[in-house]
């Protein structure tokens, strides 16, 4: 076991709120230099951009972790991580189906810009990627799961997409393990206000939508690493999260 | 009196309501849409109508940009953050806020514009 610096929750420039500047190459190597190991990219609803950044992870020596920030059909912000890229783009797929159709102003919003290996442009997605999907949260946990992922509640610390925000608590009979603080020193209050957080798994992570947003490495986790490879991180990294603190 | 179209500045002037910024006061309020869950007011609110919500983060100035409401009616006395309300005045959405609750403000607002 060793210690991982971790950050778990960014954007790129297919999110419509995410800086064009956000593009796997460079979301990779501003982690690194960050001093980031371990890094998920999370667009809205989408894993359309992992593969190209499965490659730039490679390019800069990091452990790329596919993932996505599901909008639950209450508006609310989930962060869903896979062992594989396939299992990814898989549930990609499941989501996509699910998603609410609202085209895209990309004067108001941004563009949604889906990027190659090499940062080029190969396509842009035409809907809204943010708006709601048709999945209750209390679904989340097993749809994530029948894809071999595991998820939880993103930055319940914010207004806009947090969990206790628009539920006015932290849902008891959802199966999660985990959740997400934007600013971890608020960590002893969330655990005062919502004791069911002390037997959770606390993650720290940017949510960046563009280069300056990229955190300096901060919080670890500690994971099983032999033998050694990206593939066996990942999949401790899901084991680690996707289990109760005991 | 009979109601018909009327500027969000007549609407202001006939109900307990608040400007909390009004960059385009001669807008006409055509008509009305309540809705709290963002997906759902983009989806269906139209341009003119006034839209009355309790939703009080950052994303509700872009959703009124989007959909070209006359202007937003906050229920329930909740307010927006000073921040939130400079875009609001960049983006020239009108912002205004009631202490009624939002069932009571729709149906003041559709007596008023019926």
């Amino acid at each position: 076991m060793n210690p991982y610096y971790y950050d778990l929750h960014t954007h790129s420039a297919l999110s419509p709120c995410g800086d064009n500047m956000m593009t796997p190459n460079n979301l990779a190597g501003m982690a690194a230099l960050a001093g980031i190991q371990v890094l998920a990219l999370t667009d809205h609803n989408t894993c359309k951009n992992c593969p190209a950044f499965f490659a730039a992870c490679k390019r800069y020596g990091l452990v790329p972790v596919p993932g996505m920030e599901l909008t639950t059909a209450e508006e609310i912000h989930v962060v869903c991580l896979f062992p594989t890229l396939e299992a990814a783009l898989d549930f990609d797929r499941a989501v996509e189906a699910r998603r609410m159709k609202i085209e895209n102003n990309e004067k108001i919003f941004g563009e949604q810009l889906i990027l190659d290996e090499e940062d080029n442009e190969i396509g842009r997605d035409p809907w809204f990627l943010p708006a709601a999907t048709d999945i209750p949260l209390e679904e989340a946990p097993k749809l994530v799961g029948h894809y071999g992922g595991i998820c939880y509640p993103a930055h319940i610390d914010r207004p806009s997409g947090g969990v206790i925000e628009i539920l006015g608590g932290f849902p008891p009979d959802v199966p999660f393990t985990a959740y997400e603080l934007h600013d971890m020193d608020r960590r002893r209050e969330y655990e005062e206000r919502f004791p069911i957080l002390k037997t959770l798994n606390c993650v720290s992570s940017s949510d960046a939508h563009n280069l300056e947003q990229i955190r300096d490495a901060a919080h670890t986790v500690m994971l099983d690493d032999e033998p050694y490879s990206s593939a066996m991180l990942r999949i401790s990294l899901l084991k680690t999260l996707g289990r109760k603190k005991s | 009196m009979i109601g018909g179209i009327m500027t969000v500045t007549e609407l202001l002037d006939k109900l307990p309501l608040r400007a909390l910024c009004l960059p385009d006061p001669d807008r006409d309020v055509t008509g009305g849409y309540t809705g709290d869950l963002l997906s759902w007011v983009m989806g269906s609110a139209q341009p003119g109508q006034a839209w009355v919500t309790i939703m009080s983060n950052v994303n509700v100035v872009a959703v009124a940009t989007l959909c070209d409401v006359s202007c937003v009616i906050l229920a329930q006395g909740v307010t927006l953050e000073p921040e939130v309300l400079k875009t609001a005045e960049s983006k020239l959405v009108n912002v205004l806020t009631s202490p009624l609750p939002a069932f009571e403000l729709c149906l003041t607002v559709g007596e008023l514009i019926r």
